[in-house]
């Protein structure tokens, strides 16, 4: 009895002393400088930002004394360099740096050298020469991330975005949202519904869930589902009606308006007829289905409001996990690019 | 400089006239004087090249080949562009008219030929447009140009996509019996690309360019060449079903000829995922079937020629992201090699074979008299050492840009000397 009340006395103060000595060293299988995909990471790689994120998110985030700091990172620089708009990545990416005491600096192309033509990497090495030494990347070519790596030297690069490419944080966060729900992925079938050939999001989901175990499965009008996706062994599916009964986890892409080329379907009145998930197709789903969606959402085009809004989704959950998660990047590639320095 | 030369012990193979055999070669004022001529009737003055061990061939003739000037000489130039041929081992060049201005005028024909003849490296032939502009609208004055010197013409960089206009220039050279050389793909197909679409684009989340964008245009421009009885040579062919098309329009007569660039001889997509630009070209690098259709279209003579679309770009242009870098490498120092090791060495072209794709059929296509070694020919001259090793740096570059990706590469064989006008213009 009274062990057990000195263990609920002290545990709060304990979780308040966490400093960057206490807190532990970064998992030894944790080697990289910069975040570019989660195409090339291994299960393990994976399993220590979910495991590093969950950390974060349980002591420091929602720490009882409500301190919600972490001293990690301090006197560090990071840069987002959002060359395309974001709000809740940017957002998130700024708070997870500033949770670690790192400085934290937005830099957004409109208001850039770069509308008078400088190129993306002189503006980065500008920017680095600032005193910088992470570089949060958002960008709407697919690469640019690899391109910073490779010319900014003594600098780790966190990609927040590139094109159609990877958005390896958003990956890793609807992972972690799934493991919270699930408590493991393996054996998961998880249905990625939308615009899966401009979808950043599908691919990252992609590597971690099967890395992780799961099953992908993407979804969506044929013009935007090609054969290729099978290279990658990923079931498809042109029908979200067939998938309702037979998937864990729905994640509903938003149609990405301003990256289609020529319309790949009719309208988007016909595109929600087929596609969006609403109240009578989450009545078909399994009991304990959960609904995602990477945000920002369209209302009313890919999920419902009800929907949103309901039991199942975990939208909000997600954006919390964001935060979470992008503190486990920050801190990883950082201590492993100043332990080069 | 001297314009007479003896060369002697070398392998010549010249297939023009079916000879492959070690044999001298003299020249006496820059022209082909003879071929296994008795060495105490040569003027003991007369300068000597002992070509043993080596190959002695037909000057190679690149009838693709961008030299950038007028209007963007910071990329390259006559003089730079030509220099790298030399290099290369070709003796003659034909380089195309998007330029700036664009080649579409009698002026900039003379120009041309004017800047190469300074330059006194090769010799220089220009494309002319095939549109005013290049605008593919209406046609340039081809006529004119034709007579002014240019030797053939092509919208190269983008396909003519007016119907109507190509038929109507596919109809209107045949009266000046010349090739009209099509860049082929389907604009509103390959919108928004920067790679061949297929499973490594899917990846890596880039606008894909599909091969049915080719497809299409070869398969239209064929139909239209059919119809009026037009010369059509298809550029820098990439995909197998373009090659079928050509295969199956030659075998029922059409008068089409195709050429092939190296590096889609041996490049694939998957090289782009290191988002290197040196690997993003047009057409682009696709997947290794279509490289397997580029071979044996080569080996069947589907493909009559290849050609290096040497396309120099400046470093801080192709050093943007993947979406904005423009299309195309450098090739005219590396396209020999890479095909002594990807035709030559495995078995699946002889030399002679290889002289015909280079040489003779460029030339035969152009209505060149190039291409051969008979007696009163041209002497340029292109001699090879098919054994030395050795390894492409920037330091070997003679193009103003550097846009390769084949640095740090080693090969077995290159160009060791090349005579034109019977002039050593370059030694290695």
């Amino acid at each position: 009895m009274v062990v057990a009340l000195a263990a609920r006395f002290f545990k709060p103060i304990e979780a308040m002393l966490y400093t960057k000595d206490n807190w532990g060293a970064l998992p030894a299988g944790w080697t990289r400088s910069h975040l570019l995909g989660l195409e090339d990471l291994s299960a393990q790689e994976i399993t220590i930002l979910l495991d590093l994120a969950q950390r974060f998110r349980n002591d420091v985030l929602e720490s009882p004394d409500n301190l919600r700091k972490i001293p990690l990172l301090n006197g560090r620089g990071i840069v987002n360099l959002f060359f395309e708009n974001s709000t809740r990545t940017r957002t998130s990416f700024g708070l997870a740096g500033r949770r670690l005491g790192a400085d934290v600096i937005d830099f957004t192309a409109g208001t850039s050298s770069v509308a008078k033509g400088e190129t993306v990497v002189d503006t980065a090495k500008n920017i680095q020469s600032m005193g910088i030494d992470a570089v949060v990347v958002r960008h709407v070519c697919p690469g640019v991330p690899q391109l910073l790596a490779k010319s900014l030297k003594g600098c780790a690069v966190v990609n927040a975005g590139d094109g159609a490419h990877e958005h390896p944080s958003q990956g890793l966060l609807d992972a972690l949202t799934i493991r919270q729900r699930f408590g493991s992925l393996k054996g998961l079938k998880v249905a990625i519904v939308g615009d899966i050939a401009h979808s950043r999001v599908a691919r990252s989901n992609i590597y971690a869930l099967q890395k992780l175990g799961a099953q992908p499965i993407v979804c969506g009008p044929s013009t935007l589902v090609s054969s290729y996706w099978k290279d990658l062994g990923v079931e498809t599916s042109n029908s979200l009606d067939e998938l309702l009964g037979e998937c864990d986890v729905f994640n509903l892409l938003r149609v990405q308006f301003e990256r289609l080329v020529a319309s790949p379907f009719p309208s988007v009145h016909e595109y929600s007829k087929l596609y969006a998930m609403n109240a009578d197709r989450l009545a078909r789903c399994k009991s304990n289905v959960l609904i995602l969606a990477p945000g920002p959402i369209n209302r009313g085009v890919e999920i419902t409001p009800d929907v949103a809004d309901g039991p199942h989704s975990a939208i909000l959950d997600q954006v919390t996990n964001g935060v979470a998660v992008r503190m486990a990047i920050l801190w990883a590639v950082l201590s492993v690019s100043s332990a080069h320095k | 400089m001297s314009k007479s030369i003896f060369i002697e012990n070398g392998r010549i193979v010249d297939p023009s006239q079916n000879l492959d055999a070690v044999a001298n070669l003299l020249v006496i004022n820059g022209k082909v004087a003879g071929i296994n001529v008795d060495p105490a009737g040569v003027d003991p003055e007369m300068p000597r090249y002992d070509a043993k061990g080596l190959l002695v061939l037909p000057g190679l003739v690149d009838m693709h080949v961008h030299l950038r000037e007028p209007g963007y000489e910071d990329a390259e130039t006559v003089a730079s562009g030509s220099l790298a041929a030399v290099a290369g081992g070709f003796t003659t060049i034909i380089c195309c008219p998007n330029t700036n201005p664009p080649i579409d005028t009698t002026a900039n024909v003379a120009l041309i030929r004017e800047l190469a003849s300074k330059a006194r490296r090769c010799n220089v032939y220009p494309m002319c447009c095939i549109s005013k502009g290049r605008k593919g609208q209406e046609m340039a004055e081809l006529g004119l140009l034709f007579e002014s010197g240019a030797i053939a013409c092509s919208d190269d960089g983008s396909s003519v996509e007016d119907d109507a206009l190509m038929r109507r220039a596919l109809s209107y050279c045949k009266m000046f019996n010349k090739a009209v050389l099509c860049h082929e793909e389907s604009s509103a197909l390959v919108r928004g690309g920067v790679m061949h679409e297929g499973r490594v684009s899917n990846i890596l989340g880039l606008g894909g360019m599909p091969a049915v964008a080719e497809d299409v245009m070869v398969a239209r421009d064929i139909a239209l060449a059919e119809s009026v009885d037009g010369k059509l040579h298809i550029m820098h062919v990439s995909s197998e079903g373009a090659i079928a098309f050509i295969r199956r329009a030659k075998a029922r007569g059409v008068n089409v000829t195709a050429e092939v660039t190296p590096h889609h001889l041996t490049l694939t997509d998957e090289e782009l995922r290191s988002f290197d630009s040196n690997y993003k070209m047009n057409p682009p690098l696709r997947s290794a079937k279509h490289v397997k259709a580029c071979i044996d279209g080569l080996v069947d003579g589907t493909i009559d020629v290849i050609a290096t679309d040497h396309a120099p770009h400046t470093a801080e242009k192709k050093l943007q992201e993947i979406n904005v870098a423009p299309f195309g490498i450098i090739g005219l120092e590396t396209a020999l090699s890479l095909c002594v090791e990807t035709l030559v060495a495995p078995g699946l072209l002889t030399w002679s074979q290889l002289v015909e794709k280079m040489s003779l059929n460029p030339s035969r296509i152009l209505g060149l008299k190039k291409g051969t070694l008979q007696e009163g020919a041209d002497a340029d001259v292109t001699i090879v050492d098919p054994e030395l090793q050795w390894t492409f740096t920037p330091n070997l570059n003679h193009s103003k840009s550097s846009n390769s990706p084949y640095f740090g590469r080693s090969f077995k064989g290159r160009a060791v000397a090349t005579i034109v006008d019977g002039e050593i213009r370059y030694t290695f």
